[in-house]
Formats: structure tokens, C-alpha cells, sequence
């Protein structure tokens, strides 16, 4: 049954907080100040709780199950990192205290800042960008600036391998420089020819997000960078997909020169229903001073270190308010302090594990064009079954979730028809792995007996297949 | 601990399927010089030992919590009811992805459309995009939807010195590949009326905040007035507003504000350091397809039950790739969850009640800090923030409010406003009490004192 908006169970009268009188003598309000009317519901607290509980129990989460959506990296987010947040030493403070009443909070952000350029290989970083296309726009940004400094106007163009997330392209755009797409090649690579062809004095740089979105790990990587810097670019790395090689290889030192980290994917905190995220941005040495700022500076060490507020000398500017997503930091911090070094490398171990082990078991049941190589942390099989021709990638996503599991992305990276982007992560267990693979064989064989059960998919969810077109056309964005 | 619930057994026999010898023969692409670097970083610890690590760091903080604090600008303290975090801590919303798959996500998707209802209810605007980062990037984003609008035929902005500075910042950081002439007025005491006369034809939109950075209110038919002249001009009229403070003024959606923005913080999330927070984004529904951000959208199932999607994705970067209207991808979806549960919490008489204590509360402090000698209070109409004029530079009064008294003090501006070294931005809400209030009022007295 649906559940009802909160605005039909509003009733005149009823009230959902309970407010402190007022202790200081009033000060008079003009009329011509005050609103006419204020139209927001009126419900009681146990209304407020029942509908925000029934609301979530429409949703499937992490914390339900398997969620191999590729690219988003849906690793369990520990549960300690809650409680982290919402220490009231870090929850309640304001962002505006001056530095010596929040010593701990700077440090903390300092300790962050080092150990994410630790593990990139970066020599500075930034913890300010909201997310990973924030952290992209910073990036580009980045890039654009320091090639003006160096007096190189000329150099307008980004090139974008056609694998990439739809945010490079519009990233490039919006910091006001020109999109080239570079084609893979037969082996899912960055095409070395079209490469070649494209870097002259215009070129401002090159986004490369390795591992890319067909889940493979750029083969000529150490090529790719020595020619685009070669011709006088830059490398942006995209860091979605950089679960795969933490604490296996260092971006920064492979010649990536600035890159973003998605810590709502690869440093496990929550993603929230579509945010809040963090996009911290790694630099080499050459483009420290680019940084988005305030960063932390620590002076002195040990028991007499102090932490203050540093604007780089040629910044970017602010891409946000404030010092980032504190609350979001605090739980990549605790994360990394949890797993240490070793557990790093571990974690992406794994999650190459379970990627290549999903490959190697539905491989047979569904076409893997890449299946060949290995993959790391994902893999993209296509939603092609040939003895069920009218059955599309859509359809057995939707079974999919009749099976109790959250679908694959679906229909990306846009240069493999059907795809079927799979990424387990290392949080999964063989036997959750096995499951999952049960329920792939078992809709392939469905798909041949009753297609139809795969078209009128999922039976099973709160809602059927939606209309997306009425909605489109019709555009009810709000309560009536 | 690294959250893997894998075996050794299990590992060996994963291998075995995929057919290699060990776990480093998957990583065969990876350059042989750059495998496996040696990674510098403290030893991994327990939950219990982070914890105790955590707490002793959090206690190098002065927590507003315990201590009475006067701050403001731009993030504000609020009470936020025991049922806002009890939602939030719903892991069925807290662990989920951006709801690509609308039929398990349903609870996320009404969620954001009872959400984007209530912030259009709030600000007086007819339709509200899923969120932005915060009230900064909102700002940006609305710079930009005007270009839009304007098919980017119009260079010019106009930014009013009132906006917050974090905004004007951002709004530079994002537009500084586009080529364009925005006019950041320097000075702070310029008014509205000023404003109004440099748009012209050229110009794509006028941005002002309401009240303003510095606290101060601008009647509503100034407003009015100046919707008039940009609307004139062809230009989108764009408005930054405290949210709380609509629980009790005339929302600019009723003065001709094209595009209303803000930081949502105030409605229901903690400051937390300054993020993650929200930013809100109101329009008007004509202006629906330039207009940057998710947007869910009401509509049926096959079977005509009434659900919830992601609307207009064609706007949009995974389809639109470089003609996107932005590069946006997500929203703050938890940080608007906790703006939705809060606004339905407090309910119409809740937040008026809420606005009603910061404005008593906020003239109270004001009218006893005029009487102090050596200060004035700069600020004639204000909802719950004024600047005071103290008679030794600011930084030196709030170090001594905090030294002696334990009292975090108000804004420095100082330190954004070169020349304003004197200048505090004083902030109340309903969380400062009548004692909090007057003791602060006798500590500013005493460092003002030589």
C-alpha cells in the first residue's frame, strides 16, 4: 500500500515539537515584516516517525543486502563511523571558532590531509569538494589555472577517454575548456593512436579514470602520461574506481598530477541516499599551491604541535563553504586508522577477488567482452542472452531484485551495448558471491522458459515499473 | 579489522575458480615498479582504541554544546529534535545509493519529493530541486541557471556585498572559465537601490541575501522593487535566505525572486564543523528544464499505484555529457531528509516560534550591548544577527570572552572584511538563554575595559 504524503495526514492543531518559553523580554515584530501564511503540515511526533519508517522500509540499502552497482563502490559502512560523527566535540562545533578552540578538529583534518597523499602518492590535498564531481571541477579548474600561469592560453581542450562518467565531460565544460573524446581500443585501453593524434599545443590535459569503467586496469598507463605530459598536458585521475588499487599502486607516482578521491566510496562512509559525499583532491608538487583553501598547516610536532588555517598562494578559490564535509571526514578518518596499511591493501585485494571471481562464474551464462583480462574491482558483462532475444540488461536487472538483490548499473559505460557494470566489493562473502551468481544462472534460464516474468519485473518491490515518461511530461515535482 | 568477511579457504578457492595461483597474479596489469608501494600510516587499531583516540581529540574542541556561543554567519546552532537523528540513523536510508532503481527506493524518492514541497511552501516558490552541497554552490548553481536562461547571450552578474563571502567565493570559483563580468560590489554599505541601477540588458542576474550577511533586513518592498527593475532588464532576480528566518518573514517568493537559495543547515542539521550541510534551490516551474540538480518527479506504476522518480534526467550529466546543465550528480540527500523531518516536526506555529525566540532573544542582547560604553550596534533591522562596533579590535574581545569567561564570541569580520578589525557579527537563537545572554553582555563589558 502506498504510503500517504505527510502533507494528507496533516490535521489542524497538531504539533510535533514542544519549544522553550521565552526568557527575555519581547522585542515588538512590524506586521509588514511577518508572512501571511505558512502551509507546512501539522502531525504529531508518532506521525512523524511511522511515516519516515514505513518510507524507508521501501528502500533497499547496504545494510539489506548485496548492492554490486559498479562504479559506486557500495562497501558496508561501519557502523563505528556513526558514532565518530556524532561525538559532540566534533558535531557541535562551529565552523567559525577560532583555530585555538578546535585544535582537535584541525588536527584531525590534518592527519586526513596526509594520509589520503600518503596513499595517492600526492604531495598535498584538499579536503574541501563536496563530491566526486566536485572534486573533478577542482581538479580541471586546477589544471586550467596552472597552464595560465605558465602563460599557455592556448591550452583549451580536455580529452575524455568515450569510457568515462558522464561528470568528466560536464566538468570540462563548466570550467570553460573543450571536450575531446578519445575511443578505447580493442582491449578496453585508451587508444594510443588517437591519442597520439590529439596531443598538440591545445591539449590542457587528459581525465583517466583507472581502473576505467569497463573495470580494467589501463595497460600503458606509465605511456599514456609520458605522452600527454610529453606534449605538455597534465593528468587528471578520476578516483572512483580507486578501491581497486589501494595501497596496490600510488596515482601519484604512475603520473597522475591531481585526482580526486571519492571517500563515500573508496573510505567507506554512508552514501545517504545520493549524498553527502566527499571528493577530496590530491595534487603533485607543482600544483600544491592550486589547492582549494583554507587547508590545515601544522607547525611544530608532537605535543607542541599547533594547527592553523593556510590559503595556497595561487588557489583556485573556495569550491564550498566552510572546511569541507567535517562530518563525512571524520569517518574516512576513522576508517583508514581502523585498517592501517595492511588492511588497505587488503581490502582492495579482496574486492579484485570478488570481482574476478563473479567473472569467472557468470562468464558462461552472460557475454563478458573483456573477459579475457582481468579485471579489478569490476567487470561489465552484457545483459545479451542469445536464446532470449527480446530480453535487454533492464529486464534482468529488475529480476534481479526479485532475487532479493540490488540490480548492477545498468546501460553504462555507454560504449558497451546492454552493459551490466558488476562490482561486489570486498565486504561480500563468497557465499553472498555464490548467491548472487545462483540468481544470474537462474535468470538466464527464466528468461528463455517465461520472458515475461523478466519484462513485468520486479514482483516482489513496493511499487512495479514506473512511468517515467508521465512524469517527465507531467512534471508534479510537488505535493499539490 | 578491514570489514572482509573472506577466508583464507575461501580466498583459495576463489583463485582456483578463476584459474591463478594467488591473489598478486590479479594485479599483472599494475606497472611491476609501482606494485605494491610501501604505505606510511599510523598502525591500524581497534574500534575501542579509535574511539578513545576520537574522544580525546574531540576534547581539544570547545564544544558550543557546553559552552555559550554567539556565532553565526552563515551556520547556526538549533535545537534539532530527538526524532531527526532517530530518521537519519535509519540505515535503510543512511546506506542506500542516489535512487537509480525507483522501485526499491521508493522511501528515498518521497522523501525528496515531500521535501522539494516543503522547501517550495517554505520560500514562497512554485518548485525545489533535490538539494545542493550547500548554500555556497546553490548560489553558483542559480549563477549559472540564469546564463542559461539567458542562452549565454549575458555576461554580467551582480552580486550584492551582502551575499556571504563564501558565496561570492564560490560563485567565483565556478564561473572563472566562463568569461564573465561580475560586478562583486566591495563595498558593504552599498544598498539595494544601487544595485538595481547597474542592471541592464546585459546582465544575466542579480544575486542579494535577505536578510544579508551582515544581519541586515531589507524591507520587503525594496525587494519588490528591485524584482521589478531586474525583471525589466530580462534578468533573473536571485535571493539567499536563512530558512528559519521564513518561519516568520514574507518569503521572497512573494517579492518577484526568480531563484531562492540558501544554506539548509539550520533546519534540522548539526554544524558538525561546517559540513555536510545542504544548500536549497527554489524556482520557478517555467524555468524547470535550465535548471541544474535532481528533481523527483510524481507519477504511477503499471498497476496506477502512485510512486516517485527521478525526473528530467535529460538535463543531465550522464546523459547530456558536456551539454549538461551541470555536472552534478547527486544531491544531499541525508542532510535534506533531516531539513524534511525537521520542518514537519516543528510544523507552521513550530518554526514560527523557533523564528520568533531568535528575534526576541537576538534584540534583547542587541538593545543591552548598545547600552555598554565604548559599543554600538551597527545594525538597525536584523532577524537575529547584528554587527557591533566594539571598542578594541574583535579578535582581541573574543579572546578574552573565551579566556576569562569561557564564551565563544561572535564573527570577527575582520577577517574577511579588511578594515572591519572593530566589527563583530553577533548571532542569537533559541539556544541562548537569558543567563548565556547577559553574561556575555558583561564580559564584553569588561574587555572592552583597557
Amino acid at each position: 500500500m502506498p504510503e500517504p504524503l505527510i502533507f494528507e495526514v496533516s490535521r489542524p492543531g497538531r504539533e510535533g515539537m514542544s519549544l522553550p518559553a521565552c526568557d527575555v523580554p519581547p522585542t515588538a515584530i512590524p506586521e509588514s515584516l511577518r508572512r501571511k501564511d505558512l502551509p507546512l503540515p501539522e502531525v504529531s511526533e508518532v506521525d512523524v516517525v511511522r511515516h519516515y519508517v514505513r518510507l524507508s522500509n521501501m528502500n533497499y540499502a547496504v545494510d539489506v543486502g548485496l548492492y554490486p552497482l559498479g562504479s559506486c563502490t557500495m562497501k558496508y559502512n561501519p557502523k563505528v563511523n556513526e558514532v565518530a560523527a556524532r561525538i559532540p566535540g566534533f558535531a557541535a562545533i562551529h565552523p567559525f571558532q577560532p583555530p585555538g578552540t578546535v585544535q582537535g578538529a584541525m588536527s584531525l583534518l590534518c592527519a586526513l590531509q596526509e594520509m589520503i597523499a600518503e596513499i595517492g602518492g600526492f604531495h598535498a590535498v584538499s579536503l574541501q569538494p563536496s563530491a566526486g564531481a566536485q572534486g573533478e571541477l577542482t581538479g580541471i579548474l586546477i589544471m586550467r589555472r596552472y597552464h595560465a600561469d605558465s602563460g599557455d592560453e592556448r591550452r583549451n581542450r580536455i580529452l575524455v577517454p568515450d569510457s568515462a562518467h558522464g561528470t568528466n565531460p560536464a566538468s570540462t565544460a563548466m570550467a570553460g575548456l573543450e571536450v575531446v573524446e578519445i575511443p578505447s581500443d580493442a582491449r578496453g585501453n585508451v587508444d594510443l593512436v588517437h591519442l597520439r593524434a590529439n596531443l598538440d599545443d591545445r591539449v590542457a590535459g587528459l581525465m583517466l579514470t583507472n581502473p576505467n569503467t569497463l573495470g580494467l586496469f589501463e595497460e600503458n598507463l606509465l605511456e599514456v602520461t609520458r605522452l600527454v605530459h610529453d606534449a605538455g598536458g597534465l593528468v587528471y585521475g578520476d578516483g572512483a574506481n580507486f578501491n581497486a588499487i589501494l595501497g596496490i599502486a600510488k596515482p601519484g607516482t604512475m603520473g597522475i598530477d591531481v585526482m580526486h578521491f571519492n571517500l563515500h566510496k573508496t573510505f567507506s562512509t554512508p552514501h545517504g541516499g545520493g549524498g553527502p559525499g566527499s571528493g577530496a583532491v590530491g595534487v603533485v608538487e607543482k600544483l600544491a599551491e592550486y589547492l582549494p583553501g583554507p587547508v590545515v598547516a601544522r607547525r611544530g610536532t608532537g605535543e607542541d604541535a599547533r594547527y592553523e588555517w593556510r590559503e595556497p598562494s595561487r588557489s583556485i578559490g573556495r569550491v564550498k563553504s566552510f572546511h569541507g564535509n567535517f562530518g563525512v571526514l571524520v569517518r574516512a578518518y576513522t576508517y583508514i586508522r581502523m585498517l592501517g596499511a595492511v588492511g588497505l591493501r587488503a581490502v582492495a585485494e579482496n574486492a579484485v577477488l570478488n570481482a574476478n571471481y563473479l567473472q569467472a562464474r557468470l562468464k558462461d551464462t552472460y557475454p563478458v567482452p573483456h573477459g579475457d583480462r582481468t579485471c579489478m574491482h569490476e567487470f561489465v558483462a552484457q545483459g545479451i542472452l542469445a536464446e532470449a532475444p527480446g530480453i535487454r540488461a533492464l529486464d534482468i536487472s529488475k529480476r534481479l531484485i526479485d532475487y532479493g538483490f540490488h540490480p548492477p548499473t545498468n546501460y553504462f559505460p555507454l560504449i558497451m551495448p546492454e552493459a551490466l557494470m558488476i562490482e561486489p566489493t570486498e565486504t561480500e562473502s563468497l557465499e553472498t558471491l555464490e548467491r548472487f551468481v545462483d540468481a544470474m544462472r537462474a535468470i538466464a534460464k527464466e528468461a528463455v522458459a517465461s520472458p515475461d516474468l523478466l519484462h513485468d519485473a520486479p514482483h516482489s518491490s513496493p511499487v512495479q515499473r514506473m512511468d517515467e515518461v508521465k512524469a517527465a511530461k507531467e512534471l508534479k515535482v510537488t505535493a499539490g | 579489522m578491514s570489514f572482509i568477511p573472506n577466508t583464507d579457504a575461501d580466498r583459495a578457492q576463489m583463485l582456483a575458480a578463476i584459474g591463478v595461483d594467488s591473489v598478486s597474479d590479479l594485479f599483472r596489469d599494475v606497472p611491476k615498479e609501482h606494485l605494491f608501494p610501501r604505505l606510511v600510516l599510523p598502525s591500524a587499531v581497534s574500534e575501542q582504541e579509535i574511539l578513545a583516540e576520537l574522544d580525546s581529540l574531540s576534547r581539544q574542541n570547545a564544544d558550543p554544546g557546553r559552552t555559550p556561543c554567539f556565532l553565526g554567519a552563515g551556520a547556526y546552532r538549533h535545537f534539532i529534535p530527538s526524532v531527526v537523528d532517530f530518521v537519519l540513523s535509519r540505515s535503510e536510508f543512511y546506506t542506500a545509493y542516489t535512487p537509480y532503481q525507483p522501485e526499491i527506493s521508493q522511501g528515498t524518492l518521497q522523501a525528496i519529493f515531500e521535501y522539494q514541497s516543503l522547501i517550495a511552501r517554505l520560500t514562497g516558490m512554485e518548485v525545489s530541486n533535490a538539494s545542493h552541497y550547500d548554500g555556497a554552490t546553490a548560489t553558483a548553481e542559480a549563477v549559472i541557471m540564469s546564463l542559461n536562461v539567458s542562452q549565454h547571450q549575458r555576461k554580467r552578474v551582480l552580486l550584492s556585498a551582502g551575499v556571504h563571502p563564501h558565496y561570492r567565493a564560490v560563485v567565483r570559483t565556478y564561473t572563472q572559465g566562463m568569461g564573465l563580468d561580475i560586478h562583486d560590489d566591495k563595498d558593504t554599505e552599498a544598498t539595494i537601490e544601487r544595485l538595481a541601477v547597474l542592471c541592464d540588458s546585459q546582465t544575466a542576474c542579480v544575486v542579494v541575501q535577505c536578510p544579508d550577511f551582515f544581519g541586515r533586513m531589507v524591507p520587503p518592498s525594496t525587494i519588490t522593487a528591485l524584482a521589478q527593475k531586474v525583471h525589466a532588464c530580462g534578468a533573473l532576480l536571485v535571493v539567499a535566505v536563512n530558512p528559519v528566518s521564513l518561519g516568520l518573514l514574507v518569503p521572497p517568493g512573494e517579492l518577484g525572486a526568480d531563484v531562492v537559495v540558501g544554506e539548509g543547515q539550520a533546519l534540522g542539521n548539526a554544524l558538525s564543523f561546517g559540513g555536510p550541510y545542504l544548500g536549497f534551490f527554489a524556482f520557478r516551474r517555467d524555468q524547470i528544464r535550465r535548471s541544474s540538480g535532481r528533481i523527483a518527479g510524481e507519477t504511477v506504476d503499471r498497476a496506477g499505484t502512485r510512486g516517485y522518480v527521478f525526473t528530467l534526467s535529460t538535463r543531465e550529466q550522464h546523459i547530456r555529457r558536456e551539454k549538461a546543465t551541470s555536472n552534478i550528480c547527486t544531491n544531499q540527500s541525508l542532510n535534506a531528509l533531516a531539513a524534511a523531518v525537521y520542518l514537519v516536526s516543528l510544523g507552521p506555529r513550530g518554526l514560527q516560534r523557533v523564528a520568533e525566540l531568535c528575534w526576541h532573544k537576538a534584540h534583547y542582547a542587541a538593545e543591552r550591548i548598545a547600552k555598554l560604553p565604548g559599543y554600538t550596534v551597527d545594525t538597525a533591522e536584523f532577524f537575529h544577527e547584528f554587527v557591533i562596533r566594539c571598542p578594541r579590535p574583535a579578535e582581541t574581545i573574543n579572546r578574552r570572552l573565551f579566556d576569562q569567561q569561557g564564551i565563544i564570541g561572535g564573527f570577527d569580520l575582520g577577517q574577511e572584511f579588511p578594515g572591519k578589525e572593530h566589527e563583530m557579527l553577533l548571532c542569537c537563537t533559541e539556544m541562548n538563554s537569558r543567563g548565556e545572554i547577559d553574561k556575555l553582555v558583561e564580559a564584553l563589558e569588561e574587555a572592552g575595559n583597557a
